[in-house]
């Protein structure tokens, strides 16, 4: 969903004049293309960037296992920022590109982030065969369906191999996914079915693990209404098969406007509308200074989900130029599972 | 109590004004020159700062060039690609209008934080900056720089001095450039990337805190600045510890009818010392003030000799900053501490009914003894300091002992002195005068201090600055040989030039260099074609065979000569190898004197330089002709050379000379400000004196000296004591020189001066420390053969 954009925007504009806080998505998008209604997307090829839209986002998530059962998340985040429509040559290319990675495991959380002007070759994506950069970290394949996927940081690093074991879906309608009442919107889709294995290498040392992942492909021009101060953001995969994707809106009149999609395991998607799902805080937990919902009760009547969806480890801040929550959730209740929650705008 | 114990106080100084003026001159004095001189250096390290922290260039590891002064834009990209997180800058000379401007290009995506104005700035927001092309210019060339560019131009105070900032993207366009000059190396590095020489092999790293070159060439000024500013504090300090000793001791009489009324001395204590910090701020703030004054006056000749010397920027408008303000006040209160604390104690073992004797001035043999016992201990570790010591801390504490001990040993000298003195005289008068201006001696003592330390200083450092100035005419007559110099707008102009002259039969001598590192030392490389003009000139402080044979070894690439700063820094001498560069070493045959820049410097061979640095090219030219005008009109007539690319050897060498003469007048300007108070120190203490001297003179008056021949003597006291401590100040102002040329200069500078001396300029500072003596002397002299016989006579009645 929305989710990052608002941090990509965010982190370029984190200068003491611009820092609005996540009304700078919602300013004018003077010269950029917008979304429309009734997308047909063009793959390989939409894989790739889309410079005349002002953000874009490569957005890898993975729930693992290591050794003796014992979980850990991974986020590898590349995000497309443009001053202006359109890609040019050299430093003067009006595209900016930053990047996240992290690693969580119960009592600690790693991350780093990364930062490059488009341009110049020090980052960049290509549709065909696949590949996202920026610096030494990567995420490429011969195509979207089989990648190998890198990151470093000072403490950290991961090298992966992501096979895709199900088809893309597509969230809102057929990939238009509206964001506000008042129209804001993206191109949105995902590929929820990866298998992931690979190697982290952490302070103790190495450690093997195997899992899922979960890409979200998004862009956009003007993603959020003014009046749209965060964003709760879940990805669910059930034991069942069955996948969720839902976010809520948080406006700064205290209402939410949420949405979703029901991904059952074939692939098959059921979009759902503002008011299907509800979200409530059950617990908190103080973090860098923001007291931040660490566990949630999460309700889809119309599909009989009533479940808690509780942090892995509390204390997974992405403490990032634009900070936010970010880490692996277990779910229990009416389903069980795994999955990954994204929080932005806590104070 | 506590109220008539105050009033009881202030009294005290309602009645002697006099004494409360000397209190608070030379505390705001001491003050004044004190915090003027640190806010000079605050100025200039602020620039400097700004310079290293908008560059990065303090905080962080750079990568730099091996050789060269250019880094590929592709080993910036394949060292990001292999991890390693670096950012790029360019800098580069760009000329607006007359300005000429160093624009430097970053990155502010990848810059650590901190880095670049806009962390700081709201005048352009970071998509502004990289979008639209905005340049954040310090203020003295924003408005140049704003009538020759497109783009947006920042005025922004936290910038150094002529220089501006933009985007990489913008500074590679203005500058006609595609490269960079050098990478800013994050603190935090991912783990598991490839070594450095594998992804770039040209590049090396050079360590944060050796990367501000500056920092490290202008410490040893700002010492020498703060070691001034130390000397016009320890002057004034000698001003306050008389007046509050002076002022505590007449007050005995009050201190004991006070206690006896019942004020405890504890609140007794607690009243005098808010008197003392009372008096100590309202000093504090006016010396603040003056310091400002002070510092306003100076900076733009700090400034001058900064840039001069050393080629670094200093902002030429003052800023005030509250710590200084407070810093300033902090001074003048441990001063009054420092002055006052003797008092204090004295009063404090006092017993409470003791008698009013001025037990102060009269210096015990006891006293004594330990005085001359420190003055000895003190010049005993001077000599140690200079025979063992190294670097420059080490030499400063050598000086500052000498000229305490030298201070200490003063009045015993001038006892001794005077003592030898009534030996020979003859004479009641004589006899009188001698004894008298011996009892006198304890009294003046901490004047004639001030007057010493500040006659040593003067010596000393004319010695220095003359000496230098002999060496530095002979060193630039040695180097300017050439007629003409020519700088070429670039390598193009340059070939041209160089065909042109030598179709006129003059002989051209290309200037090529390259700025390097050689031994851990900044550096830089000269690639010289030899020529028989440089044989002639160029004199060696040290060599390796005859002067031709070490110029056709230079000719042939087979060694090198460098500068007696590298020598001495690096510890290389004739048959030394010299590491040239990675894969280069050089025997050196010779090692010049060089008294024009504070870095180390390497002449080799004009060939071995074009393979070494293939990159660099000759724009600068010296010209040996026999008919400069004729060849000097020719080159603007014929090539079209501007008038300003081409200097005359006797302008170069006017310029040079400037520059010298600039540095030296800050020194100067503090050389005659401690004069000065020394002068004030005299002229109050034999003020303060005055009045107590009246019991001593009644008796030579009721013998028959009028009271005009008596202050004739006064004056001619006044004169004596200034000429036997002009006597004592002269052998110390020699060790001061000596000092300062052989040890200071080798340490802050890397050269060693022979030293000259200089018997008409002592003689004339003579002559203004007694005049200074005569000026002090009149007032309190006229006073005295003013006073009317009355007083006089009242010293008898009391008697009775």
């Amino acid at each position: 969903m929305t989710r990052k954009v608002i941090l990509f925007c965010l982190a370029l504009l984190a200068t003491p004049a611009l820092a609005q806080g996540f009304a700078g998505m919602g300013t004018e998008a003077e010269g950029f293309a917008a979304p429309a209604p009734d997308p047909a997307f063009d793959f390989p090829a939409d894989h790739g960037p889309h410079p005349d839209y002002r953000i874009e986002w490569w957005y890898l998530t993975a729930n693992l296992e290591g050794p003796e059962g014992r979980r850990y998340g991974l986020q590898w985040t590349l995000f497309r920022s443009a001053l202006a429509p359109g890609a040019r040559e050299g430093w003067d290319s009006p595209q900016v590109w930053f990047a996240h990675a992290a690693v969580t495991t119960p009592e600690a959380h790693f991350f780093t982030e990364r930062f490059a002007r488009g341009g110049i070759g020090q980052a960049g994506v290509r549709a065909d065969p696949f590949e996202a950069r920026i610096d030494d970290w990567r995420m490429a394949g011969p195509s979207l369906d089989d990648m190998e996927l890198t990151a470093t940081g000072p403490d950290f690093a991961y090298d992966m191999n992501l096979q895709a074991e199900g088809p893309l879906v597509f969230h809102g309608d057929g990939g238009y996914s509206v964001k506000s009442d008042q129209g804001q919107a993206s191109y949105y889709y995902s590929q929820p079915f990866y298998r992931i294995a690979g190697t982290l290498t952490l302070p103790e040392g190495g450690v093997p693990v195997s899992g899922a992942a979960w890409l979200d492909r998004e862009w956009s021009s003007q993603p959020l209404a003014a009046d749209q101060d965060g964003w709760d953001w879940f990805s669910l995969s059930f034991e069942s098969g069955a996948k969720l994707m839902a976010f809520q809106l948080r406006q700064s009149d205290g209402s939410t406007y949420s949405s979703g999609t029901w991904i059952e395991p074939d692939g098959t998607t059921t979009a759902l509308p503002d008011g299907a799902i509800s979200a409530a805080p059950q617990a908190r937990t103080e973090v860098a200074g923001r007291t931040v919902p660490t566990r949630w009760r999460l309700d889809l009547p119309a599909r009989g989900v009533d479940v808690t969806v509780a942090a892995l480890n509390p204390r997974a801040w992405m403490g990032v130029s634009v900070p936010y929550w970010e880490g692996p959730v277990t779910v229990s209740g009416s389903h069980d599972g795994t999955g990954y929650l994204e929080m932005t705008g806590y104070e | 109590m506590t109220r008539a114990g105050l009033s009881a106080l202030w009294s005290f100084w309602r009645r002697n004004p006099l004494q409360l003026f000397t209190l608070v001159a030379g505390l705001a004095l001491a003050t004044a020159l004190w915090s003027g001189v640190q806010a000079l250096n605050a100025q200039a390290r602020a620039s400097y700062d700004a310079a290293a922290a908008v560059l990065g260039e303090g905080r962080y590891d750079q990568l730099i060039p091996a050789a060269g002064e250019t880094v590929a834009q592709d080993s910036y990209l394949a060292l990001r690609r292999a991890g390693w997180q670096v950012s790029p800058v360019l800098e580069g000379p760009l000329q607006a209008r007359q300005a000429r401007v160093r624009l430097v290009g970053i990155d502010p995506l990848t810059a650590p934080g901190g880095v670049g104005p806009m962390t700081r700035s709201e005048a352009a927001t970071l998509p502004a900056f990289l979008s639209e092309g905005v340049v954040f210019a310090h203020p003295g060339i924003a408005e140049a720089l704003a009538g020759t560019l497109s783009q947006r131009v920042v005025a922004d105070p936290g910038l150094a001095p002529d220089t501006a900032i933009t985007d990489i993207g913008v500074a590679q366009r203005l500058l006609g450039r595609d490269d960079l000059s050098r990478l800013i190396l994050a603190e935090d590095q991912p783990i598991g990337r490839p070594d450095l020489s594998d992804v770039a092999p040209g590049l090396i790293r050079r360590a944060s805190q050796q990367a501000s070159d500056i920092g490290q060439l202008t410490d040893s000024f700002h010492l020498n600045l703060t070691a001034f500013g130390l000397l016009s504090f320890a002057v004034g300090i000698f001003i306050v510890h008389g007046a509050i000793g002076l002022a505590f001791e007449q007050r005995r009489a009050m201190i004991r009818t006070l206690r006896t009324l019942g004020l405890s001395l504890r609140r007794l204590m607690v009243l005098m010392g808010l008197e003392l910090a009372l008096i100590a701020l309202v000093a504090g703030g006016i010396g603040v003030a003056l310091g400002y004054v002070l510092a306003a006056g100076l900076l733009p000749d700090v400034a001058a000799t900064l840039e001069g010397l050393y080629g670094a920027q200093v902002a030429g408008g003052l800023q005030l900053d509250p710590v200084w303000w407070l810093s300033g006040l902090g001074i003048a209160l441990l001063g009054a501490v420092l002055a006052g604390a003797g008092a204090f104690w004295k009063i404090i073992r006092m017993p409470v009914l003791a008698t009013g004797a001025r037990a102060w001035a009269v210096a015990t043999g006891r006293g004594r003894g330990c005085q001359g016992a420190a003055a000895l201990a003190l010049l005993g570790l001077a000599g140690l300091g200079t025979l063992l010591g190294g670097g420059l801390i080490a030499g400063f504490a050598s000086l500052a002992c000498l000229l305490l001990g030298a201070a200490l040993a003063l009045p015993l000298v001038l006892d001794r002195l005077l003592a030898l003195g009534e030996a020979f005289a003859r004479g009641v008068r004589t006899e009188w005068f001698l004894a008298d201006t011996r009892q006198q001696l304890p009294g003046l003592s901490l004047a004639l201090m001030a007057l010493l330390l500040a006659m040593a200083a003067n010596i000393g450092v004319s010695t220095m600055v003359s000496s230098f100035r002999m060496t530095f005419t002979g060193f630039l007559d040695q180097r300017l040989f050439a007629e003409l110099y020519v700088e070429a707008e670039d390598t193009t102009q340059g070939a041209a030039v160089a065909d042109f002259v030598q179709d006129r039969g003059a002989t051209v001598l290309p200037i090529q260099w390259v700025d390097t590192h050689i031994a851990g030392q900044a550096a830089e490389v000269y690639g010289t074609r030899v020529a028989p003009a440089y044989v002639e000139n160029w004199r060696f402080i040290a060599q390796d065979g005859t002067d031709s044979a070490v110029w056709d070894r230079v000719a042939d690439g087979a060694a090198a000569i460098i500068n007696e700063q590298l020598a001495r820094r690096a510890d290389l001498w004739p048959g030394d190898p010299l590491p040239l560069a990675a894969d280069r070493t050089l025997p050196i045959a010779g090692v010049v004197g060089d008294y024009g820049n504070p870095i180390g410097q390497v002449v080799i061979g004009e060939g071995l330089f074009e393979r070494l640095f293939p990159a660099a090219a000759p724009e600068r030219f010296g010209l040996v002709t026999d008919t400069p005008a004729a060849l000097r009109a020719a080159l603007q007539d014929d090539l079209g050379l501007a008038a300003g690319q081409i200097t005359d050897q006797a302008a170069l060498k006017q310029f040079s000379l400037g520059v010298f003469e600039r540095t030296f007048t800050v020194t100067a300007a503090l050389n005659v400000l401690t004069l000065a108070v020394a002068g004030f120190a005299i002229l109050m203490s034999l003020l303060t004196l005055a009045a107590m001297r009246v019991p001593q003179l009644a008796p030579a008056w009721a013998l028959g000296l009028t009271r005009a021949s008596l202050g004739r003597l006064e004056v001619l006291r006044a004169l004596v004591l200034a000429a036997l401590t002009g006597l004592v100040a002269l052998p110390l102002g020699l060790a001061l020189a000596w000092l300062l040329l052989a040890v200071i200069n080798v340490e802050a500078f890397g050269w060693r001066l022979p030293m000259f001396l200089f018997p008409g300029d002592y003689a004339v500072l003579g002559g203004f420390a007694l005049l200074a003596a005569l000026l002090a002397a009149l007032w309190p002299a006229w006073r005295l053969a003013r006073t009317p016989p009355s007083e006089l006579l009242k010293v008898f009645a009391n008697d009775a």
